[in-house]
C-alpha cells in the first residue's frame, strides 16, 4: 500500500474516533450548563445533582476529544504537507482562530468549572460551564468553516505560485455550505448529548431509582433528540440543495443516480451492484430526489455518467467518481439512524405525557437504540461527505492523491496508523468502562451536592492566603 | 517591521508560552515518582497542575495551527520532516492528559489502575520534553530539505550529539522549572522535597542548559541571540540563588524569565530563516514559508484582540487557584460527590 493510501485510512480512523466525543461533548455541555442554571435559578437540588452527574460524564469524554483534536491538527501536516502547503493561507485561518478564539476559552473555563466548586460564587461558576459550552460551539464553527472550505471553495484566487490565497475571510467564514452544514453538525451534536442523557435516565427511572433527578433529564434528553432530529432534517434538506449546487457528484453518488433524470425518485433501499447496471431490488419514493436537490419534484438531477464527462472537459482525464456503495450507503445509514433516534424520542415523550412515567423495559431497549443511533448517523454522515467529496481533498482545486506528504515513507505512516489505531482501541474501551461505571454509580446524594457548594469563608483583608485555618479544608474537588 | 517578522516574532511567543506553561506541568509530570512518597502526595503533586494544564495545552494548539495559517510551508516541512517525534510527543500528550482525568475515576480498591496513569503522566512528560528540545535542537540546526522544503533525511540525522544536548537541556529545564513551581505550589514535605531537588539538579540544568546555549550560539548565534542568550543565563543563575535563598515566587519569575529568552535566542538565532536546510540553497526562510499579506494581516487583527483577552482569563485562573496546596487539601476520597456505588 502507498504512503497515500495509508494515511487516508488513518485520516478515515482518526477523524470518525475523534468525532465520537466531539458531538457528545458539543450536545451535553449545554445541557450540563443549564441544569446548573436551572439549579441557580429554581434552587431545586435535583437540577444541580443532574448536572453534577452528567458533568462527570462530559468529563470522561471531553478529555478524549482534547487529545484526539491534537491529533487532527498535527495530521495535516504530517501526513499531508502537500496539501498543506497548498491550502495553508486560507484553510490556516479558521484553524488558527479555532484555537485562539474557541480552545483557549473551552480548555481554561473547564479548569475552572471542575476545580471551581465551592471556590467561585455559584453564579460565577454556572458561567464557567457555559463558557465551556459556548467555546465547544465556536470550535465547531471554525472547523466546519475550514471544511467546508474544502468542500466548496470560496473568498480566494489563484496566486502566482498557482495555490490559492485568501481574499475576503467573511467569504470563509459565511460559506454558504458552511451556513448550512454548521446547524446540521449542531444539531447532530444536540441528539447525540441527548441521546445519552435520555438513555442513562430511563435505566434510572426503569429501576426505579431517583425519579426527581432522571425524570425532568428524560424530557430533557428526550426534546433534545428530537428537536436535534428535526433541525437536521430541515438543515440536510437544505444541505441537500446547496450540495447538488456546489458538489453535484456528491448527491449522484448518494443515490447512484447515473442518468440524468427529471422527476428522479429517492431509493429507500436498494439491492444491486450499486454501479448502474444491475438493480435486482429497490424500494422508491417518487420524486422524492428531484425535490432534494432543487426543491421541485420535477427538477432536473445530473448523473454521475454526465457529471463524469462535465468534468473530464473542465478538470482533464481522469476518474472523477468517489466510492459510490459507501456514499450510496453512508447517505441512507445518517438519514435512518437520525431518524430512527428522533421517533424513539418521539415516543418516549408521549409516553411521559401528563406526568407518566415510563418504567417497561421495552422503553429501555429502545432507549439505547436511541443513545447510539445518533453516533452511528454522525459516523455515516462524516462519511459519507467526505468520501462523496473524492477524488478532491480541495473540491476543483486539489485532489486527495495529490496531497500527501511526498517524502514520508509508507512505513512511516502504517507506524502511526497502528500506534494510533491500538491507543484509541485501548482509550475506547477504557472510556466505555468508565461512562458505564459512573452512569451506574448514580448521582451525588443531596447531602455531597450541598457539601461541594459550601462557600469559604473569606480571608480577612491583609491575612496570608495559607494561613492554617483556610488551609485544612480538604478541596471540594481534587483528581 | 514587516507583517511576517511580526508573526514570526508572535510565534515565538506562541511557543514562549507553551513552554513557560506547560514546561513546570512537564516537570510536575516528570518528578511524580522523585518527590511524592504516598497516594496523597501524589495527588497533591496532580492538583497543582490540575485547574490549569488543559489551558496550557492549548499554547501549543494556538502555536502550531498559526504557524499553519501564517506559515503555510514551515507547518508542512516541519510537521512531515519531524513526523516520528512528533508522533512519539502526540502520544505522550495523549496518555498524558487522558491520565490526569482518568487516574481518579478508577475503582476505588484498585491501586494499580493508578499506578498505570501515573506511569502515562511521567513517560508522557519525560518523552514529550525531551522530544520537544530534540525537536527545536534541529529546528535550528538545519536538517536535509529539498527543492520543495520536503525533508529528506532519515530518523538518524535527527538524532545527532547537539540534537541529543538540546533534548537533554530541555528536560533538565523543565525539571527545574516543575521543581520551582512545586515549592512554590505546595506545602509541607513535598515542598521541601521539591525546593532540595531544584537546588540539586540546578547544577546539572546549568550544566546542560548552558551548554546548549553556548554550542547554539557558536555555530548558529548572532549578536542578538548573544545579548538573549546572556540574559537567559543570567536569569537561570538569579533562579538557582533564589532557590538557594528560599525566595520560590522570585525562583519561578526569573525561571519564566530564563525559559522566555532561551526560547527567544533560539528564534534569533533561526531568523530569517524558519527551516534551514543543510544545503543552504535549500533554507526555508521566513519570507518565503509565509501567507499572503491579507492572511497575515487577517490573523494579526484576531492575534491583536484575543491574545490579550487569552492571557487575562488564564491569569484570572491562575488567580483563582494561587493557593499553595498542602496534603490537608486532599479529600479522603478522590471524588467527594460519587457516592459509593453500593447505595
Amino acid at each position: 500500500m502507498s504512503a497515500e493510501t495509508i494515511a487516508r485510512w488513518q485520516f478515515g480512523i482518526t477523524t470518525v474516533y475523534h468525532f465520537l466525543f466531539v458531538p457528545l461533548t458539543i450536545g451535553l455541555a449545554p445541557l450540563v450548563a443549564g441544569l446548573q442554571t436551572a439549579h441557580h435559578r429554581t434552587g431545586k437540588l435535583q437540577y444541580l445533582r443532574a448536572s453534577k452527574f452528567f458533568g462527570k460524564l462530559l468529563l470522561i469524554n471531553f478529555a478524549i476529544g482534547v487529545v484526539t483534536g491534537l491529533v487532527q491538527e498535527f495530521q495535516f501536516g504530517m501526513n499531508w504537507s502537500n496539501y498543506s502547503r497548498f491550502v495553508g493561507d486560507v484553510f490556516g485561518a479558521p484553524l488558527a482562530m479555532e484555537g485562539l478564539i474557541a480552545f483557549f476559552l473551552e480548555s481554561t473555563f473547564l479548569g475552572l468549572w471542575i476545580f471551581g466548586w465551592g471556590r467561585l460564587s455559584p453564579r460565577l461558576h454556572q458561567w464557567t460551564i457555559w463558557l465551556v459550552a459556548i467555546g465547544t460551539a465556536f470550535s465547531a464553527y471554525f472547523i466546519l468553516a475550514a471544511n467546508s472550505w474544502m468542500q466548496h471553495p470560496v473568498g480566494y484566487h489563484i496566486g502566482s505560485d498557482g495555490r490559492p490565497k485568501l481574499t475576503s475571510i467573511s467569504a470563509v467564514l459565511f460559506n454558504p455550505v458552511q451556513l448550512v452544514t454548521f446547524p446540521h453538525v449542531m444539531a447532530g451534536a444536540a441528539m447525540t448529548g441527548g441521546g445519552v442523557m435520555a438513555c442513562v435516565s430511563a435505566w434510572y427511572l426503569v429501576h426505579r431509582r431517583d425519579d426527581a433527578v432522571f425524570r425532568p433529564t428524560l424530557k430533557l434528553g428526550s426534546w433534545m433528540v428530537l428537536g436535534g432530529g428535526v433541525a437536521t432534517l430541515i438543515s440536510g434538506d437544505i444541505q441537500a440543495r446547496v450540495m447538488t449546487a456546489v458538489q453535484p457528484m456528491k448527491m449522484a453518488a448518494a443515490e447512484a443516480l447515473y442518468h440524468t433524470t427529471s422527476g428522479a425518485s429517492f431509493s429507500i433501499f436498494t439491492w444491486g451492484s450499486l454501479d448502474g447496471t444491475k438493480e435486482l431490488f429497490s424500494l422508491r419514493i417518487p420524486d422524492l430526489l428531484s425535490f432534494m436537490a432543487t426543491g421541485s419534484f420535477t427538477g432536473q438531477v445530473e448523473g454521475i455518467n454526465n457529471l463524469q464527462q462535465e468534468y473530464v472537459a473542465q478538470y482533464g482525464p481522469g476518474n472523477y467518481l468517489p466510492m459510490v456503495p459507501v456514499t450510496y450507503w453512508g447517505f441512507r445509514l445518517m438519514i435512518g439512524f437520525g431518524m430512527l433516534a428522533a421517533l424513539i424520542a418521539f415516543v418516549v415523550l408521549w409516553l411521559m405525557r401528563s406526568g407518566r412515567t415510563p418504567r417497561s423495559r421495552w422503553v429501555l431497549g429502545a432507549m439505547v437504540v436511541a443513545l447510539v443511533s445518533p453516533f452511528l448517523a454522525n459516523s455515516f454522515g462524516w462519511i459519507f461527505t467526505e468520501v462523496g467529496r473524492q477524488p478532491w481533498t480541495v473540491f476543483g482545486l486539489l485532489k486527495t492523491a495529490d496531497s500527501a506528504s511526498p517524502t514520508v515513507s509508507a512505513g512511516t505512516v502504517l507506524t502511526s496508523l497502528i500506534v494510533f489505531t491500538l491507543l484509541y482501541g485501548v482509550l475506547a474501551v477504557v472510556d466505555l468502562k468508565l461512562m458505564v461505571k459512573y452512569a451506574r454509580t448514580g448521582p451525588p446524594t443531596e447531602e455531597e451536592t450541598l457539601a461541594s457548594l459550601e462557600k469559604k469563608p473569606l480571608l480577612p483583608a491583609g491575612e496570608s492566603d495559607d494561613d492554617d485555618e483556610d488551609a485544612d479544608r480538604p478541596m471540594s474537588f481534587a483528581y | 517591521m514587516t507583517l511576517v517578522d511580526f508573526w514570526f516574532y508572535l510565534i515565538a511567543v506562541l511557543w514562549i508560552g507553551y513552554f513557560f506553561l506547560e514546561g513546570f506541568d512537564f516537570g510536575v509530570g516528570m518528578l511524580l515518582p522523585v518527590l511524592s512518597r504516598s497516594e496523597r502526595e501524589r495527588r497533591q503533586l496532580i492538583n497543582t497542575i490540575g485547574p490549569v494544564w488543559d489551558g496550557n495545552e492549548v499554547w501549543l494548539v494556538v502555536a502550531a495551527g498559526a504557524t499553519f495559517a501564517a506559515f503555510p510551508h514551515w507547518y508542512a516541512t516541519l510537521f512531515s520532516g519531524f513526523y516520528l517525534p512528533l508522533l512519539v510527543i502526540l502520544v505522550g500528550l495523549i496518555v498524558r492528559g487522558v491520565a490526569f482525568e482518568y487516574r481518579g475515576k478508577g475503582p476505588k480498591a484498585d491501586s494499580r489502575w493508578k499506578r498505570r496513569w501515573d506511569w502515562c503522566i511521567t513517560a508522557g512528560s519525560w518523552f514529550s520534553a525531551v522530544l520537544w528540545g530534540v525537536v527545536f535542537a534541529n529546528i535550528v540546526r538545519g536538517v536535509p530539505l529539498d527543492k520543495n522544503y520536503d525533508y529528506v533525511g532519515g530518523l538518524g540525522d535527527l538524532f545527532s550529539p547537539y540534537a541529543l544536548l538540546g533534548g537533554a537541556a530541555f528536560a533538565s529545564v523543565f525539571l527545574l522549572h516543575g521543581a520551582i513551581f512545586l515549592s512554590l505550589k505546595t506545602s509541607g514535605e513535598v515542598q521541601r522535597r521539591a525546593a532540595t531537588f531544584a537546588w540539586r539538579i540546578g547544577a546539572l540544568t546549568m550544566a546542560l542548559g548552558g551548554g546548549f546555549i553556548a554550542w547554539t550560539q557558536v555555530a548558529y548565534g548572532d549578536r542578538l541571540s548573544l545579548v538573549f542568550f546572556l540574559v537567559d543565563a543570567i536569569a537561570l543563575t538569579l533562579a538557582l540563588a533564589a532557590v538557594k535563598a528560599r525566595r520560590d515566587g522570585w525562583a519561578f519569575v526569573a525561571m519564566g524569565v530564563a525559559i522566555a529568552f532561551m526560547t527567544l535566542a533560539i528564534f534569533v538565532a533561526l531568523y530569517p530563516n524558519v527551516m534551514p536546510s543543510t544545503d543552504p540553497q535549500f533554507n526555508l526562510t521566513a519570507v518565503a514559508a509565509a501567507s499572503s499579506p491579507y492572511t497575515l494581516h487577517v490573523m494579526t487583527w484576531v492575534a491583536a484582540i484575543m491574545t490579550p483577552v487569552v492571557i487575562a482569563y488564564q491569569g484570572w485562573t491562575y488567580w483563582v487557584f494561587r493557593k499553595r496546596i498542602s496534603i490537608k487539601h486532599i479529600p479522603a476520597d478522590p471524588d467527594p460527590s460519587a457516592p459509593a456505588p453500593s447505595r
